[in-house]
């Protein structure tokens, strides 16, 4: 099968096809060279107004030239007073010869143009500074567990209270409620011969708990969910039960969405590439992958994901739930393991769920409680029979997103070849947001992809698009084509969402406009440890590694949640409160997500929030053992510190543990030098 | 002499614990009650202190654990050993000879696909194989349509509906449908085929009661797994046995306590074609207390006259079913699924759905595109009575002329199965495998001659379980869909060439 490329814009117009052409051919010398070969694609994929009248050469000259400038130096001299023009967007830079001075082209833009650029930039920020890049890798030699700090007792026994005033009144209501207002209870009694629908009890929750705080979850929003967000004001008249929009709406900063690539885009490369795979495709291929659903766009984006992850082979499917719960049937079965994290994804469970083998649990990213379970089961065997198992298989995610923790995925590997396990992690939220080239935790920890048997992700989160994949050897993948539910009888992906994938993969290699892919991968990855140190110096409680784009801050107290999310919107922010049953009872939390459009003055803007509402509702209660101190003064390194503190019988943790409590423009001032040595 | 010191030693202590006793509040009540109740019976005495007893060592019991009792206790180097000896098997089986023809056979598209598809060998083919009856993924307003989408929205909503993944555009479309079908609410999914496996245990628990149809297909019996619930079969469409097994649930059930029931069917079944009778299954589930689930994925768009399903055509009101689900990604070329129903069925899925809650959402452009052919079909339903002429036009073809095989399917349904008649089957001996080769022949034949058709597939049976548990399978069948983009010449020409090409493979087999 010939490798196409999914280029749809052929035969558009003649200039785009003899790009087209040009690609083709020159696909050998790609992955070589590319910072010489693209530069046309990058004037074709750039975001400036094409009708532009520059010539295409001078244009092309200019931004290889300036490009090459701004690589070479180490820390371009920026000063502050240029930050805030779009200088260093490269698209935006016109035929100046002279890549030092880049603004001194810089008109007043017209007001369709200022619009357009206002628009672009909503949906992914320029970056401020070269500075603000960094390269997301695992350093050192031991991947530690983070440190969990808690909170003084006094936070959680008022949790604790809370919850049960709550409890009480939510069965005080009932009581009364049952009594007085029948009608509003009807749905929880047995009705004429049928049963309830949702049981009294199981319902409890959501009544009385949930029903509080809905106005923080599914916000209804419109337009693209990039750097800004728009959300539908809506008003409830009934407690929550019910809410009417308003008609108007609030632009907010966008800490909530899986945008961790900033792909989330309604323009750009990827759009018109979309755009053209509508045109030339259509918009569906209406039937299943082994019927006549599968296209020449699935064969390319299959080829695309397994070199790009590094396996041999890859299948994609139209979601990444769907992935899941239909390869855990047909990998393992009756007589098989599956040893599963316990704060594994649902879509996880439900596979494993419907594959029928044993499923026991290890504690979250505990290699030790690993360890003992895969002893006991190997050594024990199937239980009443004592049968050796036909297989283990263990599932893990690369990141956990409601935890901000990645697998320690060098101990599972160590721990796979003693024991003989197969290993299925679960990419979603890794997949692009972590390793040097995005290529996930394998990439992250530089692993050879080939020690994992599985690497699954979704297509959701990265690239902006839908669906998931399966990476792994090609006789799995080949038997998986076969045996696999979803590739049978589920619709497969459709030509707009493979194209996106494909046109997000190819950026991020640095197939088209080159270097965009690498700006993005290290954005998110300065801006992941940007806000994270930021948050811990602040005072705050927050979960997860330090190079993990999903920053979990702690809240406790149930009111704290919805009050959080209030004060956040009203600062215009959005952002994730989750709270009991996702999270254990007290450690409600609020969830941040950074993705790589964020500008560090969003950032900024967001911790200056953080800082004022982390005053009212007292929320800073970190004790100093989990990071957020003062800087290690000079002539002492890392190494030197944590010497010293396994000698004071503290190991792994900070010198002198005192709470950190910045000063908001302490952080700012020396975040952007500290994010690139160890977080401390 | 020792003897005596170790006495006054114990006087001591009891004479320090007596009056540290007296100290703690509470002790003289005690002390009381038990000089009291002495008294009065010190039967009852003997009898609450061996109960107090009982109650302190069940208390510093370990945990009873079923699981400890089985285990094998092991040394750290028995257990070494072991994990040493232990060979897994490897990951995945090798493969089957059928599942290599599969894999090599599976036919690639280039280029749009549509009524003529050019397969990846060149050739171009007469698509009969894609759920594109009414060819609306060659309109081109509806290409417009999404690109403008697209342009507002981008692609991917990146999160799920619950956080900040619900666009306008889901509100939209969920209302379009829900007004389609005459329900109050309607919940947008983002895969039809993820819907009903999710649907069903967000309803169904354990200890529920599930009486579904024998031939429903994969997703739903997925669904059913998950549930954990109690489950009931009844033979395929066979009213009577329903009422039969309604009757049988409901006397086993009379004297327990109260739990859900559901019936579930499918609209047109996905495995066997044909239709089922709704009223007779509404009138049986009113009469027997039980709530409807109603797979609609194949029959959303396709029956009735303006596309709205079973209850269209049949003539039901869509309020009488709890659960409608349906697909988009068939012949409303979008895709996703809904399920239809009252409010709080539909809200209380928002929340404990699995693959709603926690899976992102329907990408805005697919989205609108449904909302915008759910439009088409209820503005020209001429369409459908264009595709049902291309239905009778090739069922001529195939249904009474064919010696060889016949169509399960009813006369309005696109997607027209062929099994092998009973008598093909058994006068050449067929098995199950062999007719899936053989079909498989006749698939290939087919597209050597230029059209392109399909098999139905077989549902794959879980690892590891043995025949008992395989439970019912479809017959092997050929898959020939309808198009509109056709017309009844072109579909009439293409019949004639599946025809000749069942005629040429089953003959050639002795
Ligand atoms: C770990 C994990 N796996 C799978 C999924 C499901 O992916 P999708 O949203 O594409 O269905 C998610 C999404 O939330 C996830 O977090």
């Amino acid at each position: 099968m010939p490798t196409r490329n999914i280029n749809p814009f052929t035969a558009s117009s003649p200039a785009i096809t003899s790009l087209d052409a040009m690609n083709e051919k020159k696909e050998p010398a790609r992955r070589s060279s590319f910072s010489k070969v693209n530069n046309k694609f990058s004037q074709l994929f750039s975001t400036s107004p094409k009708s532009k009248s520059n010539d295409a050469a001078t244009l092309q000259a200019a931004l290889v030239a300036q490009q090459h400038a701004l690589y070479n130096s180490p820390s371009p001299q920026i000063n502050s007073s240029t930050l805030s023009l779009p200088t260093i967007c490269l698209s935006t830079a016109t035929g100046e010869k002279s890549p030092m001075e880049p603004t001194t082209l810089f008109q007043p833009p017209s007001p369709t143009e200022a619009r357009r650029i206002a628009r672009q930039h909503a949906q992914f920020g320029p970056l401020g500074s070269q500075s603000h890049r960094y390269s997301s890798k695992f350093e050192g030699t031991e991947f530690a567990e983070p440190i969990e700090d808690e909170p003084p007792y006094y936070f959680l026994i008022t949790t604790y209270i809370s919850y049960l005033i709550l409890i009480v009144f939510g069965h005080v209501r009932d009581f009364f409620g049952k009594r007085f207002r029948q009608k509003h209870y009807r749905h929880l009694k047995e009705r004429d011969g049928y049963a309830p629908l949702n049981s009294d009890f199981d319902n409890f929750y959501t009544r009385r708990l949930k029903m509080r705080i809905n106005d923080c979850f599914s916000r209804p929003i419109t337009g693209v969910p990039g750097r800004f967000i728009t959300l539908l004001d809506r008003r409830s008249d009934n407690g929550n039960n019910t809410f009417k929009l308003t008609g108007t709406t609030t632009e907010t900063l966008n800490l909530s969405s899986y945008n961790y690539l900033g792909f989330a885009q309604s323009e750009g490369p990827c759009a018109d590439a979309t755009e053209q795979a509508v045109k030339k495709y259509g918009i569906s291929l209406a039937s299943p992958r082994a019927d006549s659903g599968t296209s020449e766009l699935a064969v390319e984006v299959e080829d695309l994901i397994a070199k790009f992850v590094g396996k041999p082979s890859a299948m994609v499917f139209s979601m990444g739930f769907v992935t899941n719960a239909t390869a855990f049937p047909a990998l393992v079965g009756k007589g098989c393991l599956m040893i599963s994290d316990e704060l594994n994804h649902s879509s996880i469970r439900f596979g494993a769920r419907l594959s029928g083998a044993m499923i026991e649990m290890f504690r979250h990213n505990d290699m030790r409680d690993l360890e003992r379970l895969l002893r006991e089961v190997i050594s024990q065997g199937q239980p009443r029979t004592h049968r050796p198992w036909k297989k283990i298989l263990v599932a893990v995610e690369g990141l956990y997103s409601m935890e901000g923790t990645m697998c320690n995925l060098p101990a599972l590997i160590e721990l796979k070849k003693k024991y003989k396990f197969n290993l299925f992690i679960d990419e979603a939220h890794s997949i692009g947001a972590l390793g040097p080239q995005g290529k996930g935790v394998c990439d992250y920890f530089g692993i050879d992809p080939a020690e994992v048997d599985i690497l699954m992700g979704t297509l959701t989160k990265s690239f902006g698009a839908n669906g998931g994949y399966i990476a792994a050897e090609k006789h799995i993948i080949d038997k998986l084509r076969v045996s696999n539910a979803a590739t049978l009888f589920a619709e497969s992906p459709t030509p707009p969402v493979l194209v996106q994938i494909a046109s997000a993969l190819r950026i991020i290699i640095g197939d088209i406009v080159p270097s965009q892919g690498e700006e993005r991968l290290q954005r998110l990855a300065f801006n992941s440890r940007y806000l994270r140190l930021g948050l811990k110096r602040l005072g705050f409680i927050v979960y997860g590694h330090d190079d993990s784009p999903i920053i979990p801050i702690m809240l406790y107290n149930p009111a704290k949640m919805p009050a959080f999310s209030h004060e956040m919107l009203k600062r215009k922010i959005s952002v994730v409160v989750v709270g009991y049953p996702a999270t254990p009872l007290v450690s409600s939390r609020a969830r941040f997500c950074v993705s790589a459009a964020h500008t560090k003055d969003d950032l900024d803007r967001m911790l200056a929030a953080c800082d004022e509402v982390g005053d009212l509702l007292q929320l800073k209660f970190s004790s100093g053992v989990a990071g957020g101190a003062e800087p290690i003064p000079e002539g002492i390194s890392s190494d030197m510190e944590k010497e010293y503190g396994r000698q004071a019988g503290r190991p792994g943790k900070a010198l002198i543990a005192t709470p950190p409590r910045w000063r908001l423009e302490d952080v700012l001032k020396r975040g952007v030098e500290d994010v690139k040595v160890p977080l401390r | 002499m020792d003897l005596h010191d170790a006495q006054s030693l114990v006087l001591r202590l009891i004479n320090d614990a007596n009056a540290q006793f007296q100290k703690v509040p509470g002790s003289a009540i005690l002390l009381r009650y038990i000089k009291s109740s002495y008294q009065d019976d010190p039967v009852r005495s003997a009898v609450e202190l061996f109960l107090f007893l009982f109650a302190v060592r069940y208390l510093l019991a370990p945990t009873y654990s079923t699981q400890k009792q089985k285990h094998v206790a092991l040394t750290e180097e028995e257990i070494d050993e072991l994990v040493d000896d232990w060979t897994p098997e490897p990951l995945v089986a090798s493969p089957t000879a059928f599942e290599e023809l599969e894999n090599e056979k599976r036919p690639v598209i280039v280029g749009p696909t549509g009524p003529k598809s050019k397969l990846s060998n060149g050739r171009t083919v007469t698509n009969l194989a894609s759920y594109n009856f009414y060819n609306f993924i060659a309109n081109e307003t509806l290409k417009e349509k999404a690109i403008q989408t697209l342009r507002t929205y981008g692609v991917g909503p990146c999160g799920p509906p619950g956080f900040y993944g619900t666009q306008d555009v889901h509100m939209k479309t969920e209302a379009d449908i829900a007004s389609h079908l005459g329900t109050p609410a309607c919940i947008l999914y983002a895969q039809a085929f993820s819907t009903i496996s999710s649907v069903i245990p967000s309803f169904s628990k354990r200890g529920d009661i599930i009486v579904a149809d024998k031939a429903v297909n994969y997703a739903v019996r997925k669904g059913i797994q998950i549930s954990r619930s109690t489950v009931r079969w009844y033979e395929h469409n066979d009213m009577e046995d329903l009422q039969r097994v309604l009757e049988k649930v409901t006397k086993e059930q009379a004297k327990k306590p109260l739990t859900r029931r559901f019936i579930i069917t499918e609209g047109l079944f996905e495995c066997v074609g044909d239709t089922v009778n709704l009223p007779k299954v509404i009138e049986l589930k009113l009469r027997y207390k039980f709530r409807l689930i109603l797979d609609e994925t194949w029959s959303y768009g396709v029956l009735g006259r303006t596309g709205r399903g079973v209850t269209e055509q049949q003539n039901v009101d869509a309020a009488e079913v709890d659960m409608i689900i349906g697909s988009l990604s068939g012949p409303l070329c979008a895709a996703g699924g809904f399920c239809a129903g009252t409010e709080e069925v539909v809200e209380h899925q928002r929340i404990s759905s699995a693959s709603y809650t926690y899976s992102a959402a329907l990408p805005a452009m697919l989205a609108t595109t449904a909302s915008e052919t759910i439009a088409l079909l209820q503005e020209n339903p001429d369409i459908m009575v264009q595709l049902r002429e291309n239905i009778k036009a090739m069922r001529g073809q195939l249904d009474p002329r064919s010696d060889w095989v016949k169509c399960t399917s009813s006369i309005d349904n696109p997607v027209m199965l062929l099994v092998l008649k009973a008598e093909v089957v058994a006068s050449k001996k067929l098995s199950i495998e062999d007719q899936e080769f053989l079909l498989q022949d006749v698939v290939d034949e087919c597209v050597a001659n230029g059209v392109l058709i399909t098999r139905l597939k077989s549902m794959p049976v879980a690892l590891g379980s043995g025949p008992s548990d395989q439970g019912w399978q479809p017959q092997p069948a050929l898959k020939v869909c309808i198009t509109t983009g056709l017309s009844k010449k072109e579909t009439e020409k293409a019949g004639i060439v599946i025809r000749h090409a069942i005629t040429k493979i089953v003959t050639r087999r002795k």
